[in-house]
């Protein structure tokens, strides 16, 4: 691996001069295409690293280079798929795709061709029959996956997800996953996701990135998931390199990372 | 006979909704505006009966709490006192001008002119200076200080004020409206900008969007919904102000007749006219919360939602 796609050099993030920094030098390269999971117990800052690789927040010290370029300011070559979905409620789930698409390839596209690609991006998430509903019409997982053709609709270098199936029951996020690994294998986008799910980190990603408590969190450890792709999650239920994987990571979080709250109690 | 019977039997119980809604006759939204407005005359007609109530025992003397049979009884005698003709100007004869009730109607007519326009100004005003307070921070730090210290004032003591710049007539009313509102609308303009879901910032954000493009796109459709709220909490502010400001000198209005039913000692007129001040408050509220409703289609309607409870 020569020059890595996206890299996270030496970043730490402090809230206040007094306080102890959230995250301390975290290092990360990340290849093209490659789809990595960060995981840790709540609170530790994975969603300040995802933010700072974002550009929505500014590292304290140390940065991020994406294609040689330094992430100083929010981009549509980095979208970002929001916990809470995140959908502007005024406008239709067509509005809120075309939105993207209009902001981001304003001037290269023409109108007939900013349509296409909007229903294109909806018909990736089988959204394309509720094109015309606001979000207070569907449900929670439609919601999200209007918020992942939004952000894909932005052709982004790198696909942020910021805990994207958090909110969701079981199932709807088993199904959402799916679509997520189908979308991936479709278009080859690098994949940055913050996850607290084991199963979900093992079954999706290539890489997971293991963060240890906050606050001064570091990574703890890298997994690489060597699983075939395409993956399917019942093939893989009793597969012993996704069991070994899923207890690596396991053991990491509840072993010798247990969250401070838990062994006072 | 027996199988016309039960063909209506078996008829009936294929389709039991048909049969329910049948007797009705009104479509469903028709039943419910008609739902809405017995409850509404349900409501009124208790308050209304109990203070007839008190009148029927005695309890209450009908010459200083006149119910309401009394003092709607003979509008034409109330009308009278509805003074809108300029008989002290030389060259007018007295007996010229509008009858006693086109009187009352050019009455009422002037004072929701006078709430309007008020309400219409400092709407436009508190909301941009809002807006323009939180986009360039020079301005907040010059301006945000003295709001702060004057919206507290009672408009009651700006009262003298309005008259010594504006003299009398239409505009030290209107301006005692938009003074009553300015101060309080532009500090919620800016607590409602503060709490707009950090998320669809940073999505416009993530999309690339300048400042003004997010407070454009994003932060004003945010804040409408509180925005008209907040207009409809105050326009009852703004009823109320006006009738201070048009004890004074304005030449006619509600708030005049209301004072000079008070000097005189006219408790049936002060009920007639409090009646009229509800009527108009209750019909622009309905007005405004129509309004509501056709520009906040995407709000979802969660009046009810505790009903179940």
């Amino acid at each position: 691996m020569d020059r890595p796609f996206l890299e996270i050099s030496r970043v730490s993030v402090r809230f206040g001069a007094t306080l102890p920094p959230v995250l301390s030098g975290i290092d990360l390269r990340i290849r093209q295409g490659e789809y990595v999971a960060v995981i840790g117990h709540s609170g530790c800052g994975k969603s300040t690293l995802l933010n700072v690789v974002a550009g929505l927040l500014p590292a304290t010290q140390g940065g991020v280079v994406l294609e040689g370029k330094e992430v100083a300011e929010p981009g549509p070559d980095r979208a970002v798929v929001f916990q809470n979905h995140s959908l502007l409620p005024w406008l239709t789930c067509y509005e809120n795709v075309k939105l993207a698409v209009d902001r981001t390839a304003g001037r290269e596209m023409s109108r007939a061709g900013r349509h296409d690609w909007t229903m294109r991006n909806l018909a990736l998430v089988r959204m394309e029959g509720h094109a015309a509903k606001r979000p207070a019409e569907i449900s929670g997982g439609m919601k999200q996956r209007i918020g992942i053709a939004r952000a894909l609709a932005m052709r982004p270098k790198v696909l942020l997800l910021d805990e994207p199936f958090g909110a969701l029951d079981a199932l709807t996020r088993a199904h959402l996953q799916d679509q997520v690994m189908a979308i991936h294998a479709e278009l080859g986008t690098t994949v940055m996701m913050i996850t607290h799910d084991v199963d979900e980190a093992v079954l999706l990603s290539d890489r997971i990135v293991m963060l240890t408590n906050g606050p001064d969190a570091v990574v703890g450890e890298v997994l690489e998931v060597d699983l075939p792709r395409p993956r399917d999650r019942l093939a893989l239920a009793s597969h012993p390199r996704f069991l070994a994987a899923r207890e690596a990571v396991l053991r990491f979080l509840h072993e010798r990372h247990a969250p401070p709250g838990q062994a006072a109690a | 006979m027996a199988s016309d019977l039960a063909g209506a039997v078996s008829g009936a119980a294929a389709r039991p909704a048909a049969a329910a809604a049948a007797p009705t006759r009104f479509p469903p939204p028709w039943r419910a505006a008609l739902a809405r407005l017995g409850w509404t005359a349900a409501s009124i007609g208790l308050f209304v009966g109990i203070w007839e109530l008190c009148w029927a025992t005695g309890l209450s003397d009908p010459k200083l709490l006149p119910p309401p049979h009394i003092f709607l009884a003979n509008i034409p005698d109330q009308a009278r006192f509805f003074n809108t003709a300029t008989r002290w100007q030389i060259g007018i004869n007295p007996a010229d001008g509008p009858s006693p009730y086109e009187a009352v109607f050019i009455t009422i007519g002037a004072t929701s002119m006078r709430v309007f326009v008020g309400l219409a100004i400092a709407a436009v005003l508190s909301v941009s200076i809002g807006v323009l307070i939180r986009y360039f921070q020079l301005l907040e730090r010059l301006t945000l200080p003295t709001i702060t210290l004057l919206s507290p004032i009672s408009p009651i003591a700006w009262l003298p004020i309005a008259i010594f710049i504006f003299g009398i007539g239409n505009a030290p009313a209107i301006f005692m409206v938009v003074v009553a509102l300015f101060f309080h609308m532009t500090l919620s303009t800016i607590s409602q900008i503060d709490a707009v879901n950090r998320n669809y910032i940073n999505v416009a954000r993530t999309m690339g969007a300048t400042k003004r493009q997010i407070y454009a796109r994003v932060i004003i459709p945010a804040i409408l919904p509180q925005l008209l709220l907040v207009l409809r909490l105050n326009m009852f502010g703004a009823w109320m102000v006006v009738l201070v400001a048009e004890t004074t000198g304005v030449g006619f209005g509600l708030g005049q007749v209301l004072s000079m039913a008070r000097n005189t000692f006219n408790p049936s007129l002060v009920f007639f006219c409090i009646a009229l001040i509800g009527v108009l408050g209750f019909l622009t509220d309905l007005i405004l919360r129509m309004v509501q409703n056709r520009i906040l289609f995407w709000v979802p309607q969660t009046a009810g939602v505790l009903r179940g409870l």
